[in-house]
């Protein structure tokens, strides 16, 4: 109790080297923590980007591709489904719900996804949250579009705007296009996933866009008005493609003619022999679908039916184990951080050491006084010990509140920006170990002073040469 | 002379001498003595001035004699104790208990006030604590009565006199009433109204408290006002340089 008094007081007289010793114990400590709270964060976002779905189904390919494409909006769909192995699957009695899934066409370098209201009835991210509507309306319509957050915002759309979606094919360099106006009815509230930078219509709306240029020749009359701009891009239904960020680059540097789909013709009723690349309407195509199953016991025995699906070839990946794998295939990086901020700690450690160190010289006197009341070297050793344990203690407290404080306080911030949800969350083990090591440390560095304050009593005597 | 109830150490009779050194040696490097005192006695309850000029070997003497260094031969009894045969943890307790030590200057803690600095013995040694009749707080103030510094006690040391400083300092020695005060050139830094002052008040004090006061210091002008003196220079065989 006395050397905790001492101990205090002391820390307290040399307040300023005290404060600053702490404040770097404190900085190097929140770095530790605060990157693993990012890790953490990065890890649940990207684990989070989809949730609630069993099993994500595409053509055969590589399952990494099949994730990208249809979670991440990334890289292009290796193929398509036929209606009729979807409708197969949608009936399946393993399957409770389905979330079909068209992609490769763009609007401003934006994603294109056509789907169906199943979308926002099932889709899930983040621990199980539904998609919500910030604005407007479902998409229901073959002319409704609803936008991601991130597209609504940095386009400046509102519900009510034209806008036009671009596709197009770029089979022998030949560039025929397409541009129909949509209408946005909708806009998704933010996510902070890959959902939020998608324009999301109706599998009709992609059947109406392609109706414009089936057999490669423009269909007249235009149905609809010209949109601002004509675009050649890619057709993502035929391998191999490129990705839709070109798009822009291509809006200004072709004049071709514009041609208008007719929207309103469903799209079973064209004669799939005019399609052009095996673009077959006798059904709505898809890319790829996610499901939910009646029960999660199902899921492995459906996932190997449609893995061995005899009509068509198909893969079934179950996206959490995708998800987990990819993280660890990409989380090199985090133990850089890792090891980065664990010399930071060492270096804060030492800084603390050497203030402890310098500071000795000028407390001999001190420790002499102490020696001749009769204190020990236990009590000397154990004062300079419980300082810089304090000190360490201080520090690591400190570090954690400024941790928490700056989440609580920056959280709206770095979601709005970054799109990087970083959950106020209790420390994990791995972080305990950290605080544990810091202080444990700051004790242990603490004897290397105290053993010299010692042996410096013993030569010193009573009279220390200062 | 209270002896503490339950002190593992020697009762102090009034026959045993408070310090007695028989062929002490002590030397910081074998091979160059800096102490050979073959006698040295420092009788009990009485006031004793030791004159040591600076290089007589004075600061190791009062090392030797509050436990602090370690004889390297000979006897060094302090308080009927024979401090060569004690460990360091047993003779760190003996001077906690026991002893009372005021130094030349910088007597203080600087963080603590003058109370806390006065009672820090006391709080170290649970010993020394017993050996007050009163209340720490009773007793403190009762010493700093005396002492004349009863109104700077919530003071720090930086807001003290030099003087007050060693008054506090000779508060600090004497509270739990030490069978042994050891003062270094206590009176060195003070004027010489403040050193007549100051001596005044050492010895009612020591008095009071039935301690022996062991004084050092190179000012032979001192010297007529305690029982007994010495001459370290006198005492000390060791060929000692400064």
């Amino acid at each position: 109790m006395l050397t905790l008094d001492l101990a205090r007081r002391s820390l307290r007289n040399r307040l300023l080297p005290s404060i600053l010793t702490v404040l770097s114990i404190a900085f190097s400590v929140a770095l530790l923590v605060g990157i693993e709270n990012i890790r953490n964060g990065l890890r649940a976002s990207f684990t989070g980007t989809i949730s609630g779905t069993d099993l994500i189904v595409g053509p055969q390919a590589g399952s990494i591709q099949l994730l990208l494409y249809s979670v991440f909006g990334m890289g292009s769909p290796t193929g398509n489904i036929s209606a009729e192995a979807y409708e197969h699957f949608q009936n399946h009695p393993a399957v409770a719900w389905t979330i079909p899934y068209a992609l490769g066409d763009s609007h401003r370098g934006y994603r294109v996804i056509g789907t169906t209201e199943d979308f926002y009835e099932h889709f899930r991210y983040r621990g199980g949250t539904p998609l919500a509507l910030a604005q407007g309306d479902r998409a229901r319509d073959a002319m409704d579009v609803v936008l991601g957050s991130e597209v609504a915002e940095r386009l400046e759309y509102a519900p009510g705007d034209q806008i036009v979606v671009t596709h197009g094919m770029g089979a022998a360099g030949i560039m025929d296009h397409d541009d129909t106006p949509f209408e946005v009815v909708g806009i998704l509230e933010r996510t902070g996933t890959p959902v939020d930078r998608a324009l999301y219509m109706t599998l009709e709306g992609i059947d109406a866009m392609h109706e414009g240029w089936e057999g490669g020749v423009p269909p007249a009359p235009p149905s609809f008005a010209p949109g601002g701009e004509g675009a050649a891009e890619d057709d993502y239904y035929a391998a191999p493609p490129t990705p839709p960020v070109e798009t822009d680059e291509h809006e200004r540097d072709h004049g071709h003619e514009h041609q208008h789909g007719e929207t309103q013709t469903p799209a079973g009723a064209q004669d799939p022999s005019l399609h052009a690349h095996d673009h077959d309407h006798g059904g709505t195509q898809i890319t790829s679908f996610f499901l939910g199953t009646t029960s999660r016991f199902e899921m492995l025995s459906l996932q190997r039916e449609i893995n061995e699906y005899r009509d068509e070839p198909l893969m079934a990946i179950a996206p959490g184990i995708a998800l987990a794998e990819m993280w660890r295939s990409v989380g090199y990086a985090e133990d850089g951080l890792k090891i980065v901020s664990f010399f930071v700690v060492i270096v804060g450690l030492l800084g603390m050491l050497v203030s402890l160190y310098t500071a000795l010289d000028a407390r001999r006197r001190e420790m002499a006084i102490f020696r001749a009341l009769g204190a020990g070297p236990r009590r000397i050793i154990g004062l300079l010990v419980v300082e810089s344990g304090f000190l360490a203690l201080m520090g690591a407290v400190i570090g954690v509140a400024l941790v928490y404080g700056s989440i609580f306080f920056f959280q709206g911030t770095v979601e709005a920006r970054f799109g990087l949800l970083i959950p106020i969350r209790p420390l994990g083990s791995l972080e305990w170990l950290y605080l544990g090591s810091v202080v444990a440390a700051g004790f242990v560095l603490g004897l290397i002073p105290a053993a010299k304050a010692y042996r410096n009593t013993l030569t010193d005597g009573l009279s220390p040469r200062s | 002379m209270t002896n503490a109830e339950g002190s593992e150490f020697a009762p102090d009779g009034a026959l045993t001498p408070a310090v007695e050194l028989r062929q002490l040696r002590f030397g910081y490097r074998p091979g160059t003595p800096v102490l050979q005192v073959d006698s040295l006695v420092v009788p009990a309850g009485e006031s004793v001035f030791l004159h040591g000029p600076s290089g007589s070997g004075k600061t190791t003497l009062l090392g030797i004699i509050a436990g602090v260094l370690k004889a390297d031969r000979g006897e060094a009894l302090v308080l009927g104790n024979d401090l060569t045969r004690l460990g360091g943890s047993d003779r760190d307790h003996l001077r906690g208990e026991r002893l009372g030590y005021i130094f030349q200057m910088f007597n203080l803690i600087p963080y603590l006030s003058a109370f806390d600095n006065i009672t820090l013995p006391c709080r170290m040694n649970s010993r020394r604590m017993k050996r007050l009749d009163g209340s720490l707080d009773v007793e403190t103030r009762a010493l700093a009565r005396t002492l004349e510094i009863e109104s700077l006690l919530g003071a720090r040391p930086g807001e003290l006199s030099v003087g007050q400083q060693q008054r506090v300092a000779a508060a600090r020695a004497l509270l739990g009433r030490p069978d042994l005060v050891v003062a270094d050139e206590p009176t060195s830094a003070l004027d010489a109204d403040r050193r007549e002052a100051f001596l005044g008040l050492l010895f009612e004090s020591c008095r009071e408290a039935g301690a022996t006061l062991l004084f050092v210091s190179h000012d032979r002008s001192l010297e007529s006002r305690f029982d007994r003196a010495l001459s370290l220079p006198d005492v000390n065989r060791a060929p000692v340089a400064a």
